[in-house]
């Protein structure tokens, strides 16, 4: 028992904890949602939306979907990466959709009008998101511009000048309004699968995207906890003052992890379109919600970059579940309204830790909270200092 | 007979993880006296005080209100039980009145519509009653920091609070201001209100306080008489030894100018003025050399200008003849000098975190080499934390957060040491470690740029004395030839020896009384 009271005030567990206990209200929210609408097909589909892949019929169908799922997770996880990586240096990254948008829009031309191989078209995706970030960057370390207005700006901004480039007609299909299939249009823009389309009952879309995204998570948590680098952004992003006083460049700082932030988020997009999953719609007229779902799951993940893996999976697989549900009973928002009702709740995450933490101070009465930090005459000075 | 108990506060226990704050305190505090609160940093005055304010719940103990136990738990409940305190740094709203800050929060309105003609009378019969000048239709951004906490005290009384806490309230004074507070603090306690007096001047305590009680990290230590207890009793309570209250230190030897500043100018950030003005001055090897001055002087822009923080409008800095390395305390701990949520062995680090040392080649950090640099810091400065070098820099006191800047900064190799008032906040056991450390600095050959507000600092531990004025140096000091009294003159710009546009070695005896500082004091 006593083992266990210690454990729940670790605090890597308590992210998990407090992760599924979001989860788990989501769901139950939801669940009520499909209740009041019908309550025939309530817990079916609640069922479906959980089990996504596993709800289809035959091994080889499950296996398949549970690709498509994965294919999906591999951008949405640089997305989330992305914010992540600019959370814990003190940026809210809510410009990597635009990021996302940059990404996309050079990587398809340069996988169509120039003819690129893959991994120029890749290395031109994440140079244009970094450009996008740096921009936020450079407005956030020189104009004192919020990045999160510039952020918004530009996600609007470059949706439409992507769908502008991407309407040339060097890359869009003329019968329709999206871009030309990579499969047709450029066989070597296609990120290769490896074989690991075998293991997914051939499904092509599966490629070396979905280990890569991994390893991105890892490499972002070895440079933010091990590496001077990392130590440098996260001062810059906890102190911008004692950053510059100890001699980093606090500016320059700004910029670059704004930047490198942008380069995950045109990764993140590089990973959906030169699979093949997709195209590129020139007609759309909303940010694609890639980037936004990004933010969700870096929340969910405990704003930790290991976290997010199994974060951006899970989203990815409870939408995709979502679009499952017998559409005869229930309207087709409903699957979008699910995912959303959780994903809401993800922002919540750090509500339940502070809850869970007061609980657990209250249970062991007597004890040290850990919540408490000793006030000294720190705080009231720290006002006046400010002034 | 003894007065009866206005606020009790018996066996206090109050934990933090790796600390207790408050072991088995008792505070009893009685009608109509000064009771002052004494005790090194960290030893809990500030966590005892949050408690008695309802922001914190202790663990243990009881708190009584005329013997009755009373549960205070959030800082309305204080209030309810007519509880005020005068923050060391003031919670007023600058670009209102005074008399605007005063009913903030008790307004009376007909209608809606505010109702200042009683709250002026009442103000202004408070004022009388304790001596308390103020303007009530000044901004409080246009008035001096005496008159800020004149206003604190009014609002305090407005609200008819019977017991009164002061947090370091002579801090932020000058001289004089702090002999006007202790005759109003006296005359409060005539009318019969109680007085809860924190400070880690033992002087002021002597000079107004009742009794006093002493704690010592986290413990009880006692209650005593004022008036039947020395000073060295009082802090060897304090500090569990005895402290040397007079610096020792052989006179300096002073060698090569080490820092020439000439004829700098800093713009402001408040103001179109300058904020530091056509400033002179020379740092010999081995001699400590004093920027003293009232806070806000310029002082603070002048070491941004030193230190590269902020551009020179004009002048220039020459360090050993060229522009090297330089080495700071810095003044405001928080802004500059530590990552808060950094833990303390990355903080110990802040400066050095890319030499060889502590960064391999491939960009990684040393993880088992930081965590033993930190841990031989902390022994060697006595920096006490709850968790050691794990410890985020913000749970800790913040004493201990300033001791840990200075390790960092004194263990960096430098020629120059600014040293931006190192011992704000510090109790006189602490204040005496790190006076001994500038001291060894200079022994060592080193030149140090000691920037201070606190007069015995200013009078005991450097070897030439500046006086700062409205960003000007006004005077250049002997410590040893020149008085507390002396200084003050300096200090409230109506005294000066040093012309604007002379070098710093010309000194001529000359009275100039500034009319304007004149009417700001007479204010």
């Amino acid at each position: 028992m006593k083992d266990k009271k210690f454990s729940l005030k670790n605090p890597s567990l308590q992210s998990i904890l407090t992760s599924l206990i979001c989860i788990i209200l989501g769901l139950l929210i939801g669940y009520i949602v499909l209740l009041m609408i019908n309550p025939a097909g309530a817990g079916e589909a609640i069922k479906t939306i959980l089990l996504n892949f596993l709800s289809r019929s035959s091994a080889a169908a499950q296996m398949k979907a549970l690709g498509n799922t994965l294919a999906k997770t591999a951008p949405l996880l640089m997305c989330a990466l992305s914010i992540c990586f600019c959370y814990k240096v003190g940026l809210f990254n809510i410009g990597a959709p635009g990021q996302y948008e940059a990404g996309a829009c050079i990587g398809l031309y340069a996988a169509l009008a120039w003819h690129m191989n893959w991994v120029l078209c890749l290395i031109f995706a994440a140079l244009a998101g970094a450009v996008v970030g740096a921009i936020s960057g450079a407005l956030k370390a020189y104009r004192n511009v919020n990045e999160v207005i510039s952020g918004i700006m530009l996600n609007w901004i470059m949706l439409y000048l992507t769908n502008m480039v991407l309407s040339s007609k060097k890359v869009k299909d003329p019968a329709s309004p999206y871009t030309i299939k990579l499969m047709s249009g450029n066989k070597s823009a296609l990120i290769p699968s490896a074989g690991l389309n075998k293991l997914f009952a051939n499904n092509t879309t599966v490629t070396i995207a979905i280990p890569l995204a991994i390893l991105f998570a890892i490499l972002i948590w070895v440079i933010l906890s091990k590496t001077k680098f990392g130590y440098e952004l996260r001062a810059t992003g906890f102190n911008k003052e004692a950053a510059r006083y100890a001699g980093m460049k606090e500016k320059q700082n700004i910029i670059i992890t704004l930047a490198i932030g942008g380069a995950l988020a045109g990764v993140g997009a590089a990973f959906l379109f030169l699979t093949g999953y997709q195209e590129w719609s020139t007609t759309q007229t909303s940010v694609p919600g890639m980037g936004f779902n990004g933010i969700a799951a870096t929340f969910l993940g405990g704003l930790h970059p290991i976290g997010t893996i199994f974060a951006s999976f899970f989203i990815q697989s409870i939408t995709d579940g979502g679009a499952l549900i017998n559409k005869s009973v229930y309207p087709s928002q409903i699957s979008d309204l699910i995912s959303s009702i959780i994903i809401y709740l993800c922002a919540f995450v750090l509500f339940f830790k502070y809850a869970l933490n007061k609980w657990i101070s209250k249970r062991d009465k007597g004890g040290p909270n850990v919540n408490d930090v000793p006030v000294t005459d720190n705080a009231a000075k720290k006002e006046g200092g400010d002034k | 007979m003894d007065a009866p108990y206005a606020i009790e506060m018996v066996n206090i226990t109050k934990r933090f993880p790796g600390i207790i704050a408050n072991d088995n305190i008792t505070l009893q505090l009685r009608k109509g006296e000064i009771h002052a609160l004494l005790g090194e940093n960290g030893a809990g005055k500030s966590t005892l005080m949050s408690v008695l304010f309802g922001l914190y719940q202790a663990e243990e103990g009881v708190i009584k209100k005329d013997g009755k136990e009373v549960k205070i738990n959030n800082p309305n409940d204080a209030n309810d039980l007519g509880i005020g305190m005068v923050h060391q740094h003031f919670k007023l709203v600058q670009c209102f009145t005074v008399l605007e800050n005063i009913i903030l929060g008790v307004e009376s309105t007909k209608g809606g519509v505010l109702q200042m003609d009683e709250a002026r009378a009442k103000v202004k019969a408070l004022s009388e009653k304790y001596g308390l000048q103020v303007d009530p239709d000044a901004k409080i951004e246009d008035i001096t920091v005496g008159m800020q906490q004149r206003t604190e005290i009014l609002k305090m009384l407005f609200r008819d609070n019977e017991i009164l806490i002061f947090d370091e309230p002579t801090a932020v004074l000058t001289p004089q201001e702090i002999e006007e507070l202790m005759v109003i603090m006296n005359n409060l306690r005539e009318e019969g209100k109680s007085i809860l007096f924190i400070t880690h001047k033992l002087n002021e305590i002597k000079a107004v306080a009742d009794r006093v009680t002493v704690l010592r990290r986290g413990k009880y230590i006692g209650t005593v008489d004022v008036a039947t207890t020395s000073k060295e009793e009082m802090s060897r309570m304090m500090v569990g030894r005895d402290v040397n209250m007079v610096v020792d230190k052989e006179p300096a030897k002073p060698g090569d100018v080490i820092l020439k500043v000439e004829n700098m100018t800093v713009a402001s950030k408040m103001h179109s003025n300058n904020a530091v003005k056509h400033v002179n001055l020379e740092v010999h090897e081995g001699e400590i050399v004093c920027i003293a001055g009232i806070d806000g002087n310029g002082q603070t822009e002048f070491v941004y200008g030193l230190t590269g923080m902020e551009p020179l409008v004009e002048g220039k800095i020459t360090l050993c003849g060229e522009d090297i390395t330089k080495s700071s305390i810095r003044q405001d701990r928080h802004k500059h000098g530590l990552v808060l949520d950094y833990p303390l062995e990355y903080n110990m680090i802040l400066q050095r975190y890319y030499q060889p040392d502590f960064t391999s080649g491939a960009g990684f950090l040393k993880r088992k080499e930081i965590r033993e640099y930190s841990e031989r810091l902390e022994k060697e400065y006595d920096v006490r934390s709850g968790q050691g070098p794990i410890t985020i820099a913000r749970a800790m006191s913040g004493g201990n957060q300033q001791k840990a800047i200075i390790a960092r900064e004194i263990d960096k190799d430098h020629k120059l040491l600014v040293a931006v008032q190192p011992t704000r906040g510090l109790d006189v056991g602490a204040i005496e470690g790190v006076h001994r450390q500038l001291i060894e600095e200079r022994d060592n050959g080193r030149a140090v740029l000691l920037i201070s507000l606190e007069l015995e600092e200013v009078m005991n531990v450097p070897d030439r004395i500046l006086v700062m004025y409205e960003g000007e140096i006004v005077g250049e000091l002997d410590p040893k030839k020149t008085t507390v009294e002396e200084l003050g003159l300096y200090m409230a710009g109506a005294k000066r020896n040093v012309t604007v546009d002379a070098n710093s070695s010309e000194i001529e005896e000359s009275e100039v009384i500034d009319t304007a500082a004149a009417r700001k004091e007479e204010a």
